[in-house]
């Protein structure tokens, strides 16, 4: 019987805002996807985060930010990550992300930003996807 | 090995997969374990547990102690995800470089969950781990198994938790050394106290240790440098020999499960290869003969071919 390996999500909050229904709706739906979802809790550091995907052996990392800090916190966070040399860890962002800025996200690492009102679907499909297949 | 949190991280990872390296992995670690003290920590949900082992874990930091903890939560039987939310609680100590908390799901193997858990918790002794601590959900059959491995096993309990000390499973009255009353401040508390100590009062003694109750808040802080003074004299308690005739039981007990593995493994595959499966489970499906009497004649035509290998082999 073939085992597929299960795969390992931490969910974080980085910065200040409070609310995190939608974090937790994407937690959810990943769960019900199969997968392993670790989830931080709210006010993250970069440190904090990246501490989490190293210590759980993430796969993927979906950061939510409602707050607008995230052009301050995210290429702090895709910083460490490389220092860490976890980078072939998958990354992507919702939340409350103005378009202008997802280039630059992305130019950075972050695979994907989905903005409010995406579907779960859309993101289980392409957490799936794009998901390391094989950790070194 | 390198002591550094991604190895130990990848190395629990192996383990938890069951990968091809991960038994040449423990075959290496387990030489070097043995030093680390291992607590369970188990009880209903919602009793506090996480917010508990935070206190601890910080209490045993001012102490000058590494530790580890893994958090076990289960994966549902339907999706086969789960939501590991233990660290929620746990937030503050991820940046401390002496203490590891990793996250594992039940994954509903039939008792694989104690063995990867076991061995990433030979993976954090093997790392130089002064404590271990696992917690589980206190709900189920291999959950109460995962904290057999635990030198001391804590049970701890809230007061109001819908139904009282009645719920106390019977498992978890006959497992805890150490019983904990969380959540102190609420005013039923002592009445949990009394109430399990009348309970203790009708079980039998493990023969010299009476489980005490204690009362904590892991929201103030209250009781817990009492919860580690009663778990440093549970552990002088083992060191009385206690110890040595339990971990010869576990291992006889570990060596019976490695066995069984084997033996199951390939015999069920040389079985499972012959004709002789085919057509016993077309008897079995016409209702023609039954599993076990169709178990019994595989196992029969085995043993009656396994001699003639013997004798061709003495020649």
């Amino acid at each position: 019987m073939s085992k597929e390996r299960k795969i390992r999500v931490v969910i974080a909050k980085p910065g200040l805002d409070s609310h995190d229904r939608g974090a937790k709706v994407v937690a959810r739906a990943l769960r019900d996807a199969g997968m392993e979802v670790i989830y931080t809790g709210l006010r993250q550091t970069p440190e904090q985060i990246v501490e989490t995907a190293i210590q759980e052996d993430v796969d993927v990392i979906g950061l939510s930010i409602l707050s607008g800090a995230h052009t301050t916190l995210f290429p702090k966070i895709m910083e460490l990550l490389k220092k860490k040399r976890l980078t072939d860890v998958l990354v992507f962002a919702g939340g409350i992300i103005p378009e202008e800025d997802i280039p630059a996200l992305k130019k950075i690492g972050i695979r994907e930003v989905f903005g409010p009102g995406t579907t779960t679907s859309t993101l289980v499909e392409f957490v799936r996807k794009n998901a390391p297949k094989k950790r070194k | 090995m390198r002591g550094d949190k991604r190895s130990i991280a990848r190395a629990i990872s192996l383990v938890e997969n069951n990968e091809p390296e991960a038994q040449k992995l423990m075959a290496l670690l387990y030489p070097k374990t043995g030093k680390a003290y291992v607590v369970g920590i188990t009880g209903p949900p919602g009793a506090g547990k996480s917010t508990l082992i935070e206190k601890l874990v910080k209490e045993l930091r001012n102490r000058g102690k590494n530790v580890g903890v893994v958090a076990v939560d289960p994966t549902s039987p339907f999706t086969g995800g789960a939501f590991l939310g233990d660290r929620v609680r746990m937030q503050d100590l991820s940046v401390d470089p002496g203490v590891f908390i990793r996250s594992m799901a039940t994954r509903n193997f039939p008792g694989g969950l104690a063995k990867a858990t076991k061995d990433a918790l030979r993976v954090l002794d093997a790392s130089g781990k002064d404590v271990v601590i696992v917690e589980t959900v206190g709900a189920g059959q291999s959950e109460v198994e995962v904290v057999k491995v635990a030198h001391t096993v804590v049970v701890v309990l809230a007061p109001g938790l819908g139904d009282d000390i009645q719920a106390i499973k019977a498992g978890q009255m006959e497992i805890g050394d150490i019983f904990v009353v969380n959540k102190a401040d609420r005013e039923n508390a002592d009445k949990a106290v009394s109430d399990i100590e009348a309970m203790l009062e009708l079980a039998t003694e493990k023969a010299g240790w009476k489980p005490p109750v204690v009362k904590t808040s892991a929201f103030t802080g209250e009781g817990i440098a009492q919860l580690l003074e009663h778990s440093d004299q549970h552990r002088a308690y083992l060191r009385t020999g206690v110890l040595d005739e339990r971990r010869r039981e576990r291992v006889e007990n570990e060596l019976v499960d490695a066995l069984r593995e084997r033996i199951t493994e390939s015999i069920l595959s040389d079985l499972r290869s012959k004709s002789e499966w085919k057509r016993l489970t077309r008897r079995i499906l016409t209702r023609q003969t039954d599993p076990y009497t169709a178990a019994d004649e595989l196992l029969a035509r085995r043993l009656k071919s396994k001699p003639k290998q013997i004798r061709k082999r003495k020649h």
